[in-house]
């Protein structure tokens, strides 16, 4: 049969579950809008050094406290430096303080919850170490690593990171637990599979499409977290701009400039509105119910 | 014949919260090179456990014990360790299981997953495990091998993805293909489909088939021999043609005239076993049957049965077995004494 000639090829659009997800997330208008602002605000975080108006730091006396206009679109702050600039480059902390504190929290919490939902001997001692870690209050954690390591966008990161692990090991191994019992996974050891090839073919491609949805759900939790942290000096430290630095120091002159608080605050909001949107747009996209059809 | 595998005393027992129950008791039974074995009985019976305790694929909390050798490894399958288990498992004995739909990884495509039996125990990849992918679901009777290579499981009807099932079954060439309830989930047409792809299989690559159904139909149509197994004894044991023609234990008996049959409609369409088979904690000093038996009487429900010659001159496990032109109909339709 090898010989035969190949037949038409299925148009691209009718294969892989993954894709059918994407068609359907394409159909979602408020997941749509949500993919557009994260979209955007990446690439001003990414792009911000060539689209941002003025350096961050340039400061401008003549030009101090001044509303948004043509000139200054954010208005400026009490050194005459242009909001909006501060603004693009607030976003690059927040998006890599994001992005990087959910990476951290995936590398280590997937595989452990991998093997607390595989291996049945090793669950109860992550689970009561994921307990434990939940219990630990976020701040204090974050206060402790500032201590330890000074304040800055890695501390944040491990800070946000870490206290996100707890999440991601419950939600991979929930799903571990889930898929273990699939009829193709019991198919899959009667054929002879290995648990690495259980875990790496089998389980985790599945428990992928719930990964993606909590990686949505968890890195606003992360860019509010970052601006917290920032905000309580224990994140990225002035004159570094960060939403949450701009926010701590537009505080004392919130009367004069009220542009200076409402600014960075509206991109905090979008942003993490955007990312819920596309998450909660993901999920429905994702369905299990769909993809295991 | 030479046997392939010699199962003997097989003993299954599952600690569960209600306490221990006996799923297997003391099985024996021999599949010949090349044989299509019938394991039938109702569900509850003993026949999956029996299959998955083979290589070793029962839960841990699963007590087995008993003597499983298989011929062309030499050795007591239960001496293996779960490493030298997983090389058996794919490459010497194969299973399919009746659920189709459910059995196919969804984000893999088909030759992923059929290249992932060749990988493992072929050291197959690339080109070379596509093509003997493609080969292989020809050999089921997949037509556009090529093209369904490519495709997702969700793109398969359920008789589809059963013969993906069997190719990736087959794909190692096993001595043994275990197939579980194999149709069960499907059409009757496509039954007959699948049937067909098993007896070709058999006729060209001459694996042996463990076929563990409670369909009679599918037993007359494709198995050499049959084992009976009632509450997790087998009961009887005969060719296919000597058990439908004289069926020897009571529940056989009623098995077979359970099978729907047009002829008998007008008598009052179907029958039935009354009661059902018994959770059993531990083996009785009696006869597991004699509860839903009509012929059943204190010999039955004080003294264990053995499995010895019967009228018809195959083994039976029972105190009164049916002669050849016994009282057959009497056993149906009777509520228990």
């Amino acid at each position: 049969m090898t010989t035969v000639a190949e037949p038409v090829t299925a148009p691209a659009s009718l294969a892989g579950p993954r894709r059918r997800a994407l068609r359907r997330l394409l159909r979602n208008p408020l997941a749509m809008t949500g993919l557009v602002v994260v979209l955007v605000a990446v690439l001003a975080a990414l792009l911000a050094d060539l689209v941002a108006p003025y350096p961050a730091a340039r400061t401008d006396f003549s030009a101090a406290l001044q509303p948004p206009s043509g000139r200054h679109w954010f208005g400026t702050d009490e050194l005459g430096r242009d909001q909006f600039s501060r603004v693009l480059f607030g976003l690059r902390a927040s998006v890599t303080v994001g992005l990087a504190a959910v990476g951290l929290s995936m590398a280590v919490g997937v595989p452990l919850g991998l093997l607390a939902g595989f291996y049945r001997v090793l669950d109860p001692f992550v689970s009561r170490l994921v307990d434990t870690m939940l219990a630990f209050p976020f701040l204090i954690l974050a206060v402790g690593l500032a201590a330890i390591r000074g304040a800055s966008l890695v501390t944040a990161v491990v800070a946000i990171g870490v206290a996100e692990i707890p999440l991601v090991v419950r939600v991979t191994r929930g799903e571990t637990l889930r898929l273990r019992e699939m009829d193709y996974v019991s198919a899959a050891v009667a054929s002879g599979a290995s648990d690495g090839v259980l875990l790496r073919r089998h389980i985790l491609p599945n428990a992928v499409n719930a990964l993606i949805v909590q990686a949505t759900v968890t890195i606003p939790a992360a860019i509010i977290g970052e601006a917290v942290l920032s905000f309580l000096g224990l994140g990225v430290r002035p004159p570094t701009p960060s939403l949450g630095v701009m926010l701590a120091s537009a505080q004392p002159l919130f009367r004069d400039g009220p542009w200076m608080v409402v600014f960075p605050g509206l991109a905090i909001v979008l942003l993490t509105l955007a990312f819920n949107l596309l998450g909660d747009g993901l999920r429905d996209a994702l369905d299990p119910r769909e993809s295991h059809r | 014949m030479t046997p392939l595998l010699e199962v003997r005393d097989l003993t299954v027992r599952f600690s569960t919260e209600d306490g221990p129950v006996l799923a297997v008791d003391a099985a024996s039974f021999d599949v010949g090179e090349g044989e299509v074995l019938a394991l039938v009985g109702e569900s509850g019976c003993g026949k999956s456990v029996t299959a998955l305790a083979l290589t070793g694929l029962l839960p841990r909390g699963a007590a087995v014990s008993g003597e499983i050798r298989f011929t062309p490894s030499g050795r007591d399958l239960r001496e293996l360790t779960e490493r030298e288990l997983r090389e058996v498992r794919g490459r010497d004995i194969a299973y399919v299981f009746q659920e189709p739909m459910t059995s196919l990884n969804p984000v893999l495509t088909i030759g992923r997953q059929i290249g992932e039996v060749l990988r493992r125990h072929q050291r197959m990849r690339g080109e070379a495990a596509r093509r003997r992918a493609a080969e292989l679901l020809s050999l089921v009777g997949i037509p556009l091998p090529e093209r369904r290579l490519r495709e997702y499981p969700h793109q398969l009807s359920g008789g589809m993805r059963q013969r993906v099932m069997i190719a990736m079954a087959v794909a190692c060439r096993p001595r043994l293909l275990v197939a579980d309830e194999p149709t069960t989930a499907l059409d009757v047409t496509v039954q007959a489909g699948i049937l067909d792809v098993l007896r070709d299989l058999r006729a060209q690559i001459g694996t042996a088939v463990l076929l563990i159904t409670h369909d009679l139909g599918v037993v007359a149509d494709i198995a050499d021999r049959v084992v009976v197994m009632y509450a997790g004894r087998t009961i009887e044991e005969a060719p296919a043609p000597a058990l439908f023609a004289t069926p020897s234990h009571p529940y056989t008996r009623g098995l077979l005239d359970a099978v729907p049959n047009p002829a008998r409609h007008a008598e009052g369409g179907l029958r039935e076993i009354p009661g059902r088979v018994p959770v059993l904690r531990e083996a009785p000093e009696a006869c597991t049957f004699a509860d839903r038996c009509g012929y059943a009487d204190d010999l039955c429900r004080s003294s264990r049965p053995e499995l010895a010659p019967g009228p018809a001159g195959h083994p039976v496990r029972c105190w009164h077995p049916l002669s050849a032109a016994g009282p057959v109909a009497a056993l149906t339709g009777r509520g228990p004494r």
